[in-house]
């Protein structure tokens, strides 16, 4: 099967990815948020080839209409769930929704992220060290959304953070990355894995994030809101998987004058 | 027949009236809820799941039962 071959080709080319302890063998991450239906949501973290999944914990509808509860339609066993504390704009409610999300009993992983401004979703990141450092010492192991800004990451890892995430550009904006030299800096400086989480819209912005060097990245609206969901998870995938083996390989320079592929020698008279 | 007693609790940010005497295990049953699909926090403490079954719902309580849904 062409999926497996491409799963033992990416072994040789590339290690996994190790966050917190845990070995991943993909570099995608994917939410659960936004589908048009669950079997869709399914079929394309499926397609995406996705292991790790993240979800929001949130209270039962008791005058429930639908079936709502995430662990009807996907198998903890078939995927690694990482809770979110997304819609928490205070360290003591994150904090609260990440003690929920680990009493469910899955594993000690929370992907922290706590807001600060409702129009453009970026974190509070004084807020978010507090609550990373609450977390961490509490045993958890803190995947913390994040700005695109240096200082925060470097005090995230120092926290104890087992993955620092900037973002790309805006949740849900899918703008892409709009600073590639803050990403590359952060991942230079960073010992911790460097997941770039939100802002990624199409193949093309997940293969340029990926070629900035970071470990992963994290996305939801960009297969949720394609025309075809599954069909766009199939081209993340091997964006991803591109822009990892791209920057692996090392790029040529690029330079504004052009250089002969051929030789310029041999030419007829 | 008997009137059944009943006590006032905060369920899930409403007002709701329950019956007397359950305990957090016998209240999730009633609500058709399957206890390994929810986690209760009772009076903002987190109640672990070994402890639903001698856990006493009283008047007054603050139960939230929360669990996971599709997200970013």
């Amino acid at each position: 099967m062409a999926g497996e071959e491409t799963v033992g080709l990416m072994n040789q080319l590339d290690g996994p990815l190790t966050i917190g302890g845990v070995d991943f063998k993909t570099r995608l991450i994917v939410g659960t948020g936004k589908y048009a239906t669950n079997q869709v949501m399914v079929d394309a973290i499926r397609a995406s080839g996705a292991e790790m999944v993240t979800v929001a914990v949130r209270r039962v509808d008791l005058d429930r209409t639908k079936e709502e509860a995430i662990l009807h339609h996907l198998d903890p066993g078939e995927f690694f769930l990482l809770a979110n504390t997304a819609g928490c704009y205070t360290a003591e409610d994150a904090i609260r929704y990440a003690r929920l999300a680990r009493a469910a009993g899955f594993n000690e992983f929370v992907k922290l992220e706590v807001i600060g401004d409702e129009a453009t979703l970026l974190p509070d990141v004084q807020a978010t060290l507090e609550a990373a450092r609450t977390l961490a010492d509490e045993g958890f192991k803190v995947m913390a959304y994040t700005n695109d800004d240096l200082i925060t990451a470097l005090r995230l890892e120092d926290a104890g953070c087992v993955a620092v995430m900037p973002l790309a550009s805006p949740i849900g904006s899918g703008l892409g990355v709009v600073n590639p030299y803050f990403i590359r800096e952060i991942k230079r400086r960073l010992s911790v894995p460097v997941i770039v989480d939100a802002g990624v819209g199409t193949a093309s912005d997940a293969c340029v994030t990926m070629e900035q060097g970071v470990d992963g990245v994290l996305m939801n609206t960009a297969l949720a809101a394609a025309d075809d969901p599954v069909r766009m998870a199939h081209a993340m995938k091997h964006a991803i998987v591109a822009g990892r083996l791209a920057f692996l390989a090392g790029r040529m320079p690029s330079r504004e004058i052009a250089v002969p592929s051929s030789p310029t020698r041999g030419m007829l008279d | 027949m008997e009137a059944t007693d009943t006590i006032s609790v905060r369920l899930n940010g409403k007002d709701r009236m329950v019956d007397a005497g359950h305990t957090v295990a016998s209240l999730l049953e009633s609500l058709e809820l399957h206890p390994g699909m929810v986690v209760v926090e009772l009076n903002r403490e987190i109640l672990e799941r070994d402890h639903y079954q001698d856990a006493d719902v009283s008047e007054g309580d603050t139960i939230e039962l929360v669990h996971f849904v599709g997200g970013g």
